[in-house]
């Protein structure tokens, strides 16, 4: 039995640590950023002069911006982040891998411990999965291609699809939204791209997985989905890391558009090596009678700032936001989600759930946000914070803007301790003081796990026992 | 510790001190429990019955001052919840606590692998499983709720009885497990007592009324009152209690303390 919180970081590191020493990234470019970095990777993909253009201006936002620091986000400046220490672009390999037979050998063994070829042998539809800055392997079955529907990565869209891409890519999101955003919007490389067109209802959940590889390198991938008019998608995109003794940064950013009467689910789980900066900026523009939904895990990483959210735009537009975030030792997550309602008759729900352990600090930031005229706007927002130890740490910040009468808000939040009487009364069964406090985290998180696809559901459940293996006792 | 016949008791509480907070609540239990013995616990609200159930479970909270708690002539004070569960104590509690999230056919098969050692095949499990819903009419809906959330309060007695009859103790104690029931459940819960009574099983049964013991007969009747047991009899003395409630026994024991017990409207059930 593992009983210090020390153990517990050492056996995670070694079951989800892994790293190919003898792989070695081609075109490798200089640390750090500078103008000429950013026109160099817009030139190495050989990309058109508008996003060359895009690329500069907002490196140039990214100058003249300062670091978050007010309400939005975990206190950035206290930490030692090095910006001129990361990589900000890294090529694996020279080409993109049609077949699985072309993906080199180092990279098939990566993906053996994600567990990739399994996963897609049973249910994928089309795998996607991003190694360092490059896509290396992507597959999409035939039938959805028929379908009309594309998922590829973005450099290839922007090379396949330039009109699609330029009509949306930055619109969600505008490269001087926040200062990580202007910094993607410079660097950016790989991420999913999907298109659904008109009625399409994709049958199952398209994947992708992500993964940093390199030492101090940074992963700036930016997806963008386009669901089209009644059309039906969920996207499920899960990453590992392995842990390095130098600090990483993950940047994403992810725009999705969600026009009348579709319906966009959008599922991250994400566990970070513990050294990870997790800055990521996701928004949905939700269009009428459309529905949009955030099913976001956090696990991992030294600090994660991620409020996805929603923009419900038309009337009868629905948003759903459900929040997971489990924090170890030394690592804080702050995460949330943003609804806000700028039409009439347009509901949201958030239902945030968060476990601290070990020192650990969860933090949820939320906004509701009711634009005058918006009559007729629901929307219910429920934090549950569970504290496994008196060192551990949970806070909410809701905020609430609503400039309109004519509304029902519900706000509900609770901080409790792991239950005395709910341990003794699972021990009282005959198991183990940790054997039933993992119970009752896996309990208490359930209602996030039930809506995951049934493999991630079982992968989270083992990433969260792992988390609290020695946590008790 | 023999009882005289040669058999060792399967149960045994020693001169029992428990303090809760500093406070002595019990102050000096004795029971022998003979293999297979149904034993009655009364008394009125707050006399320490809930006290002695959850100190010798192991609660952490109820700090054990002086005595001893013999299993099979095994101290068990030193052994944490669990392990006395797994060495055959179970705790029907008087009120079951929820555990949202946690599906009780999940938890009720890694209870049983914990108390057994090791996984019951699932279909084995299943089938047990079924033939004790069935026993306790219990709803097969059930298992896939979570552990006592928005059950009823006849469910929730329900559910401890299906635990007890699962994980096969050797001692049972359950504490108040007829209180809150109507006649229906009551008769059931009893009817899966009697099935699962007998050498392989003894029971401690709390409670505040003798109601449930017209369908339940104890061996033997015990009456605490102010932490110490203050009567032992046969099944007859649970009848007495019936019929004169308990201020006959507080008389002889505490005679000042009739007043306040009345006032209280404790005693035995209308
Ligand atoms: N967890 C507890 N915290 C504080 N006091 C308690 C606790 N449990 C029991 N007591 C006290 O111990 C005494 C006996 O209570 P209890 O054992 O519940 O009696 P019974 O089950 O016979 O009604 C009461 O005075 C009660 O207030
Ligand atoms: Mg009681």
């Amino acid at each position: 039995m593992v009983t210090k919180v020390q153990d517990v970081a050492g056996d995670r590191n070694y079951k989800f640590g892994w790293n190919d020493p003898e792989f070695k990234a081609v075109n490798k470019p200089q640390k750090g950023l500078s103008e000429k970095v950013v026109a160099g990777i817009s030139d190495m993909k050989g990309e058109p002069a508008w996003m060359r253009d895009f690329r500069l201006k907002a490196y140039g936002h990214w100058l003249e911006r300062p670091m978050p620091t007010g309400f939005w986000g975990g206190n950035i400046q206290n930490y030692s982040l090095d910006f001129n220490d990361i990589y900000y672009y890294v090529k694996p390999v020279a080409e993109q891998g049609k077949t699985w037979d072309d993906i080199p050998e180092e990279i098939k063994r990566t993906f053996d411990k994600l567990g990739i070829p399994e996963a897609e042998r049973k249910f994928l539809s089309g795998v996607e999965a991003q190694y360092d800055s490059e896509v290396v392997y992507h597959n999409i079955r035939e039938d959805l291609e028929k379908l009309g529907v594309i998922f590829t990565d973005m450099d290839s869209a922007l090379r396949d699809y330039p009109d699609l891409v330029r009509e949306y890519f930055g619109k969600i999101i505008p490269p001087n939204d926040n200062k990580f955003a202007s910094l993607n919007s410079a660097v950016w490389s790989g991420g999913s791209f999907i298109y659904v067109p008109k009625g399409v209802k994709v049958p199952m959940p398209l994947q992708a997985y992500f993964r940093i590889n390199t030492e101090s390198m940074g992963q700036f991938e930016r997806t963008m989905i386009i669901a089209d008019e009644g059309s039906d998608i969920h996207y499920v995109e899960g990453c590992t890391a392995p842990t390095y003794s130098s600090d990483s940064l993950h940047s994403a950013v992810v725009e999705i558009i969600v026009k009348k009467g579709a319906h966009v689910r959008y599922t991250t789980i994400q566990n970070w090596s513990d050294n990870v900066f997790n800055l990521v900026t996701k928004r949905m523009a939700v269009y009428g009678e459309a529905v949009g939904e955030w099913i976001d895990g956090n696990l991992g990483s030294k600090l994660t700032m991620k409020y996805p959210s929603t923009y419900l735009l038309e009337p009868g537009a629905h948003g759903e936001i459900l929040s997971l975030a489990m924090a170890g030792p030394g690592q804080h997550q702050d995460a949330g989600g943003k609804c806000i309602h700028a039409a009439p008759y347009t509901t949201s729900v958030i239902n945030s759930k968060s476990v601290s352990k070990g020192g650990g600090r969860t933090s949820y930031r939320g906004q509701i946000k009711v634009y005058p005229g918006a009559k007729g706007v629901k929307s219910t927002v429920r934090c549950d914070a569970l504290l496994l130890d008196e060192e551990s740490r949970a806070d909410t910040y809701p905020l609430m803007e609503i400039d309109e009468q004519d509304v029902t808000i519900g706000h509900e939040a609770s901080v409790s301790k792991l239950g005395e009487e709910q341990l003794f009364y699972l021990m009282s069964r005959g198991m183990t003081e940790a054997e039933s406090a993992k119970m009752i985290v896996n309990g208490f998180v359930e209602p996030i796990v039930k809506e995951l696809p049934m493999e991630y559901a079982v992968e989270l459940n083992r990433l969260i026992e792992l988390q609290m293996e020695g946590s008790v006792g | 510790m023999t009882d005289g016949t040669g058999t060792q008791p399967i149960f045994v509480v020693e001169d029992l001190h428990v303090s809760v907070e500093d406070k002595p609540i019990l102050k000096g239990v004795d029971l022998v429990v003979n293999q297979g013995e149904v034993h009655a616990l009364m008394g009125p609200n707050g006399s320490g019955k809930s006290t002695l159930a959850n100190a010798i479970m192991g609660h952490p909270r109820y700090k054990v001052t002086q005595g001893r708690i013999l299993l099979r002539g095994q101290d068990v004070r030193k052994l944490t919840p669990d392990q006395r569960a797994r060495d055959g104590l179970f705790l029907a509690f008087q009120y079951p606590i929820s555990i949202p999230g946690v599906v009780m056919g999940n938890f009720l098969r890694s209870a049983m692998k914990a108390r057994r050692g090791e996984d019951l095949p699932v279909r084995e499990f299943r089938k047990l499983l079924d033939e004790t819903l069935d026993l306790l009419k219990i709803d097969p809906e059930f298992v896939r709720r979570y552990v006592n959330d928005g059950f009823s309060g006849g469910e929730k007695k329900r559910a401890e009885v299906l635990q007890m009859a699962l994980l096969k103790p050797d001692l049972a104690i359950l504490d108040e497990t007829d209180s809150g029931l109507d006649i229906d459940a009551l008769k059931t819960v009893a009817e899966g007592i009697n099935a699962l009574r007998g050498p392989e099983l003894s029971v401690l049964l709390i409670t505040h009324y003798q109601r449930i013991l017209n369908y339940v007969k104890p061996d033997i009747v015990h009456v605490l009152y102010d932490g110490r047991i203050v009567k032992t009899g046969g099944p007859e003395l649970a009848g007495e209690l019936e019929k004169q409630g308990y201020d006959w026994i507080i008389k002889e024991f505490a005679p000042e303390a009739v007043g306040a017990l009345a006032a209280s409207g404790a005693g035995g059930e209308a």
